[in-house]
């Protein structure tokens, strides 16, 4: 097998003494699409926010191509980040800038590309996510999905190695959730990145999902291929796939 | 009693760590300052934000108070037959003291109060982790242009005060209590230092400094959404207020 481009290795987290995570591991193989799925507060945004080094372990390990971010200094761990791309939960888009300089923030701040080729980026990038003619809008001008969209345009900007997405779909409805599942899985293809995301819709998880590992009080209980996932024998994960009130992760 | 000395406790703990924290940011602004790439238009967006656009405010409330500040020292000198110095009184009351803390103030309330609003709404939407996540350090990217406005600004808006605030005062003097213009402009400039309006000037720039950083860490460790900005906001001016007014007596101790 080989190296794994992403390793998490025995990671515990702690919140004004509430633990949320508790013996984290997980390696993610490179080119990998690798899906957390997990209720509510089970610490799957904690999670991603450890693999960017947004968030630093109480105890263990998170290796990014065999190097420890726990180790970093500051200034190295910014520089490092430029691997990444991340889509947040309402896209986090910086809304004293329109569309335009949202997406070309990073490259003007990380390249020594001249405005023409800046322009022409954006451009590629708003046409990878489908979007056409928003670039002087502002980004409270933008509906839901579409904030989303530029949310991910921004983040493949640099053209990363590594993308994460925190619960793409939420609070989308349930065709635009498609067209955003299927969006991932097109940009995961084109760009060939190690991607991870979290999200706890199951169908979206299915769809982009090389590997589905279920997040449940800290801990990966269950992991696989989404087939394998599906037909997984654990009763908490079967729960979870159907939807049911009633069962394990309901019951304290 | 056990009771109150935890709260003195608690309080002296909370008030250490904040302090702690305020230079350990300030730190974190001095080495991020020194580091490019220099954002110079958002360095020269901060200036006017913390500049030009704090120029109607100042008009006002140093002109003003150059008025009010005449018209009282005229009652009280007039009881001792010392009209004649209304106007050293002014100049060295509007440079020395009145301008720098007066604008301080005022601009801590304009632009300190508007910094924690906006950093702290980046905080509670994300969007000062999106930066992270582009490579991007806040303190790089928000404080030093921020920080860096205020200590360059603040000297120009005191410069304009004192000059607004001097005129004010001739204003009232001569118009309106019917002093000496001639008397009234030199006994203003004859007895002032250099060293009046550097210490003026020093004072500024340090004011500057505090509010928009202060600002700024309030802004950054806002928690809890809407209402934790609007906390976060309210702190941020008087905190930032009261670091001004307790400086201001040791820095003029110091600039004497």
């Amino acid at each position: 097998m080989s190296e794994p481009k992403i390793s998490l290795q025995h990671v515990y987290k702690s919140f004004n003494g509430k633990e949320v995570l508790r013996d984290l591991s997980i390696d993610i193989s490179p080119g990998e699409s690798l899906v957390i799925v997990g209720g509510s507060g089970t610490g799957k945004s904690v999670t991603l926010k450890h693999i960017i080094g947004l968030l630093q372990p109480d105890r263990g390990h998170v290796v990014v191509d065999n190097t420890d971010l726990c180790c970093m200094h500051a200034v190295e761990l910014n520089a490092f980040r430029r691997r990444f791309g991340m889509a947040f939960q309402e896209g986090a888009l910086f809304d004293s800038m329109s569309v335009f300089e949202n997406i070309a923030f990073p490259l003007r701040r990380h390249t020594k590309m001249s405005e023409d080729e800046i322009r022409q980026r954006v451009e590629e990038c708003l046409e990878d996510v489908h979007l056409h003619g928003v670039e002087k809008r502002r980004p409270s001008e933008l509906s839901g999905g579409m904030r989303r969209r530029v949310g991910f345009a921004r983040a493949i900007s640099l053209k990363p190695e590594i993308l994460l997405f925190d619960e793409p779909t939420t609070g989308l409805d349930p065709v635009i959730s498609d067209v955003v599942a299927d969006l991932i899985v097109e940009m995961d293809e084109k760009l060939n990145t190690t991607t991870v995301t979290i999200t706890h819709d199951m169908k979206v998880a299915f769809k982009i999902a090389d590997r589905v590992a279920m997040l449940y009080r800290g801990e990966i209980i269950e992991e696989g291929t989404p087939e394998e996932f599906q037909r997984s024998e654990n009763s908490i994960v079967q729960q979870f796939i159907e939807g049911r009130a009633q069962g394990p992760l309901t019951e304290e | 009693m056990t009771a109150l000395l935890e709260r003195l406790g608690r309080i002296f703990i909370r008030f250490s760590e904040q302090t702690g924290l305020w230079f350990r940011m300030l730190w974190r602004t001095m080495v991020w300052g020194i580091k490019s790439p220099y954002e110079v238009r958002e360095w020269s967006r901060q200036m006017v934000r913390v500049g030009v656009d704090s120029i109607p405010v100042v008009f006002l409330t140093t002109m003003f108070t150059g008025m009010v500040l005449a018209l009282q020292t005229y009652t009280g000198f007039q009881r001792v037959h010392a009209e004649n110095f209304v106007g050293s009184v002014v100049a060295l009351a509007m440079l020395r003291e009145l301008s720098p803390v007066l604008v301080g103030l005022m601009v801590t309330g304009r632009v300190g109060s508007s910094m924690a609003a906006e950093i702290g709404t980046m905080r509670v939407t994300e969007q000062l982790d999106a930066l992270k996540a582009l490579a991007t350090d806040p303190v790089h990217y928000l404080f030093v242009p921020r920080v860096i406005a205020g200590i360059l600004m603040l000297p120009f808006l005191v410069i304009l005060g004192d000059a607004l605030g001097i005129y004010g005062g001739y204003l009232v003097s001569v118009k309106l209590l019917g002093a000496n213009p001639l008397v009234y402009e030199q006994n203003t400039f004859s007895f002032l230092h250099l060293n009046d309006l550097w210490s003026g000037l020093i004072k500024s720039a340090v004011f500057g400094l505090i509010l928009t950083l202060t600002g700024c860490v309030r802004g950054y460790y806002t928690t809890g959404g809407a209402e934790g900005v609007g906390k976060a906001t309210t702190n941020a001016v008087v905190s930032a207020s009261l670091i001004i007014l307790l400086s201001d007596f040791f820095l003029t101790k110091v600039l004497f």
